[in-house]
């Protein structure tokens, strides 16, 4: 069977897409066609955050990874909407978390300790910041206020209905990096943006005949696991280990 | 109600690496053996296939192929005066579920342990002097395992040619050869196959350690170099540096596994049969205390049955062995108070971590091209390659450049200093990805009377049965040790180019709560006196010697390197005994 085209990869994991369609970054205009119009395509909708929840969110994670001049950020890759899906669904729920009790707090190498899971935690969380003065106007505040706001919550252990704070945080900036950088096809990194910016090819089968040309700058777009299963390797040496051969850029004479 | 089933030979509580090793071994001697396995039957073709095994969240970041906290965890505390706590997700190690275990998700490293290590008390006393190794640590635990370096050899070379080890060969039969490990216990014959690519990150530390005058060598590796077809007929495949090897399985036939080198072969045996999702609660003894008549599992569909056999064989995860004889009441449990009893005794660690060394943005690392054991390494400061009399510590550890991939969730290193997240964290994130380094610190876990393993009073598994204590924390020998060694690797990242070098080491107090090492040991220690040991030389239990624990869990203290070549060649050694000697007359193979 041929693999979804890059086209309707990103038309997939698009119509999960944010609720909040941001102007595109320099790296994102100069992107193929088919990427802008899918993220323009997004509908506005979450799973399962709230829509207060939500703006909450999608505000947080755009001061956690910022766009700049060069790359989007969190909000260009669809952070929200990976964080929205992976609450939604069976993470969310506490998989592969032990969940018996009783339960007491433990010594910070003793690691999670809470009743919560990952869903209970971040409603706890959010509800609870919602009841804060500077958590109730956080998505309307300055940048500078914003970032004042996360640093308090990252410090502060302060109680947020029965979740430290830092608690909170931590869980929210592993799940945004996790959105930021993991394959699209769990709904964000979108367009790769991530993997462009750092120069990370994804999930390509065989670097066999480029490992030893050291130095070497890969210079072709990356690869999601949603892209193209037919980019099989062969084991045969005289047979190409990839479809398209690699641009190779530079090499190291050292 | 439980099912008693047809009596067997042999069962297996486990088939992964040891599993399948004794299946193997055992049918061919002509003996019906069932193994049991708690996790699902999986392959290469079609389980383990690209895309999807290429998926980053879910087998490293999720940890897909690991034992399911949700069923069965561990509990932790660093001292026996705190309450210990479950691990409710795994970080520090992660313990493979399904057929093959963790020899599936392993990353191919494959060292010999060293003379020295077999023999450790009596070496560094003989060394260094009793006082020395007291003044180390009074409460250091160490001794000797009751078998040789040169008696297991053999067993180490079979077990190489079964996996197709590539490397380059240092040290054979006591003559030193360039371009091998000059430290390298002195081997019958050459690899099987020859060291794979030397990459990009193993060329700058090269580099780096050539000037300092140390020894670099090619990282024995069982993802292999070339095409290989092992003794039993099984054809392997070249590694292809995909950079997907640790904590997935390979899609490319080409890093050696249960799948790849025994399974279809013991598979097809008349005399074999796999049970997979079959959760085995307890061995069951009969009224003496010391025969085993069998053992009791639980199938998926929560169905109970006695499995009766004449020998039994724990074959699990080392710490989940240690948890089988707890819950079957063979052997004495130990008590850390009085220092009586055996089972859990002994429990030991690695001491990992090394620096990151950050490079000129002209240089184009490449780590995503990798393989799970591609690293170049020197030996100078493992083990007791290097004179400790002044250093008042014993242990060592190797260093290399062993990146097993790039892959960007978990590896985005930003130079000390950086903010932990916002624009800054970003454009350094960007600006160091392809252009940073991190070397690795592996090494000596020294055993201790404070550290064991026993069962949790009060936090059970989804079957009802107590879950397994673990109370660790590294010796401050240890720490003495990698912080020596620490020191010494910041000076090999400036060598080698880096232009900040964030230093690496061991610190106390130890904690489940970030990747260290899965090499897990002791708690079922061998040895030649059954009041310091759980089994004997050839892994047959003192007390029940129809019961044999194989595996890591045999291990005494925990040496320099990754343990796996080390627990295949005693699974070998043990079963030619076995196969020699207890089967023509069942019963203790050692009398003391």
């Amino acid at each position: 069977m041929r693999a979804i085209s890059r086209r309707s990869l990103l038309k997939l994991t698009g119509a999960l897409g944010a609720t909040v369609a941001a102007p595109l970054s320099v790296a994102e205009r100069s992107a193929p066609q088919a990427v802008a119009t899918s993220a323009a395509d997004a509908p506005h909708r979450y799973s399962f955050f709230t829509p207060q929840e939500a703006a909450f969110i999608q505000a947080a994670v755009a001061r956690l990874i910022p766009r700049d001049g060069e790359w989007g950020g969190a909000i260009e890759a669809g952070v929200p909407n990976y964080i929205d899906l992976q609450l939604a669904g069976a993470w969310g729920a506490g998989e592969r978390l032990y969940r018996s009790g009783p339960w007491r707090p433990g010594t910070p190498g003793q690691g999670y300790q809470l009743p919560f899971t990952p869903a209970e935690l971040f409603k706890k969380a959010l509800a609870a910041i919602r009841t804060e003065p500077s958590g109730q106007a956080f998505e309307h505040a300055l940048p500078a206020q914003q970032d004042a706001f996360l640093k308090g919550l990252e410090q502060e252990m302060r109680d947020l209905g029965g979740v430290p704070s830092n608690v909170f945080f931590d869980h929210l900036w592993q799940l945004t990096q996790e959105g930021f950088f993991s394959d699209p096809v769990y709904g964000g990194n979108r367009d790769m943006l991530s993997w462009r910016m750092i120069g990370f090819p994804g999930a390509y089968a065989s670097y066999y005949d480029l490992v030893d040309q050291h130095g070497i700058k890969l210079d072709r777009p990356p690869m999601s696991l949603g892209e193209d299963a037919s980019q099989h390797i062969h084991h045969d040496p005289d047979i190409p280990a990839v479809l398209v051969a690699p641009r190779i850029v530079k090499g190291d004479s050292r | 109600m439980t099912t008693r089933l047809a009596p067997v030979d042999a069962v297996t509580i486990g088939v992964g690496l040891t599993g399948a090793m004794v299946g193997h071994e055992l049918t061919q001697a002509g003996l019906k053996v069932v193994g049991l396995e708690r996790g699902s039957a999986r392959f290469t073709v079609p389980d383990f296939q690209a895309p999807g095994i290429h998926d980053e969240l879910r087998f490293s970041i999720r940890k897909a192929m690991m034992q399911d906290n949700v069923r069965e965890a561990v509990t932790f505390r660093n001292t026996s005066d705190q309450v210990a706590l479950p691990i409710r997700r795994w970080e520090s190690f992660l313990p493979g579920t399904g057929l093959g275990g963790s020899f599936v998700h392993w990353n191919g490293q494959s060292f010999r342990f060293q003379v020295a290590d077999f023999i450790y008390r009596t070496h560094l006393i003989q060394r260094y002097g009793k006082k020395f190794l007291e003044a180390c640590g009074p409460e250091l635990s160490v001794q000797d395992w009751g078998v040789t370096y040169d008696e297991l050899e053999p067993y180490y070379d079979k077990f190489e040619y079964l996996l197709g080890v590539s490397g380059t060969a240092g040290n054979i039969k006591g003559k030193i050869l360039s371009g091998g490990n000059p430290f390298e216990a002195p081997r019958s014959r050459d690899y099987p196959n020859p060291a794979m690519k030397e990459t990009y990150f193993g060329a700058l530390f090269r580099r780096g350690v050539d000037k300092l005058g140390y020894h670099p060598y090619p990282q024995p590796s069982a993802n292999l170099s070339r095409p290989y077809t092992n003794p039993l007929g099984m054809k392997l495949e070249q590694c292809v540096f995909c950079g997907f090897c640790e904590r997935y399985a390979c899609e490319h036939f080409a890093k050696a596994s249960p799948q790849t080198t025994i399974l279809p072969v013991l598979l097809k045996s008349p005399n074999y049969e796999l049970r997979t999702n079959c959760q085995v609660l307890r061995i069951n003894l009969d009224n003496t205390g010391t025969r085993a008549t069998g053992v009791t599992y639980v199938d998926d569909a929560g169905r109970e049955f006695e499995q009766p056999a004449s020998m039994v064989y724990i074959t699990a995860f080392p710490i989940n062995n240690v948890r089988m004889l707890l819950l079957s009441g063979i052997g004495k449990p130990y008590d850390p108070r009085t220092g009586q009893g055996v089972v859990g005794r002994n429990y030991s660690y690695q001491t990992t971590g090394g620096p990151t060394v950050f490079l000129d943005e002209s240089i184009n690392v490449n780590a995503f091209m990798s393989s799970g054991a591609p690293g170049t390494m020197i030996d100078d400061f493992s083990g007791d390659n290097f004179d400790h009399s002044k250093l008042g510590f014993v242990g060592g550890q190797y260093v290399g450049s062993i990146m097993t991939g790039a892959r960007p969730i978990e590896f985005h290193p930003t130079p000390p200093g950086t903010p932990a997240w916002g624009s800054e964290w970003k454009r350094a994130v960007a600006r160091h990805y392809n252009h940073t380094i991190l070397l690795q610190q592996h090494g000596t876990s020294t055993s201790s009377r404070l550290n064991y393993l026993d069962l949790d009073p009060i936090y059970k598994d989804a079957w009802g049965l107590p879950l397994l204590r673990m109370t660790f924390d590294f010796p401050d020998n240890d720490i003495r040790m990698s912080q020596y060694i620490a020191d010494k690797v910041v000076e090999i990242g400036h060598a080698m180019g880096g232009k900040v070098v964030a230093r690496g080491g061991t610190r106390r107090p130890y904690a489940v709560t970030h990747y260290q090492s899965t090499h897990n040991a002791g708690g079922a220690v061998m040895g030649d006196d059954p009041s310091t040991s759980v089994v004997n030389r050839y892994l047959q239990c003192w007390d029940v010697p129809n019961v044999f624990s194989m595996g890591a869990s045999a291990f005494p203290q925990n040496g320099t390197y990754n343990y796996s070549m080390t627990i295949g060649a005693l699974t070998y050694w043990a079963l030619d005994a076995i196969k020699k000697h207890y089967l023509k007359s069942p019963g203790p193979m050692v009398h003391t």
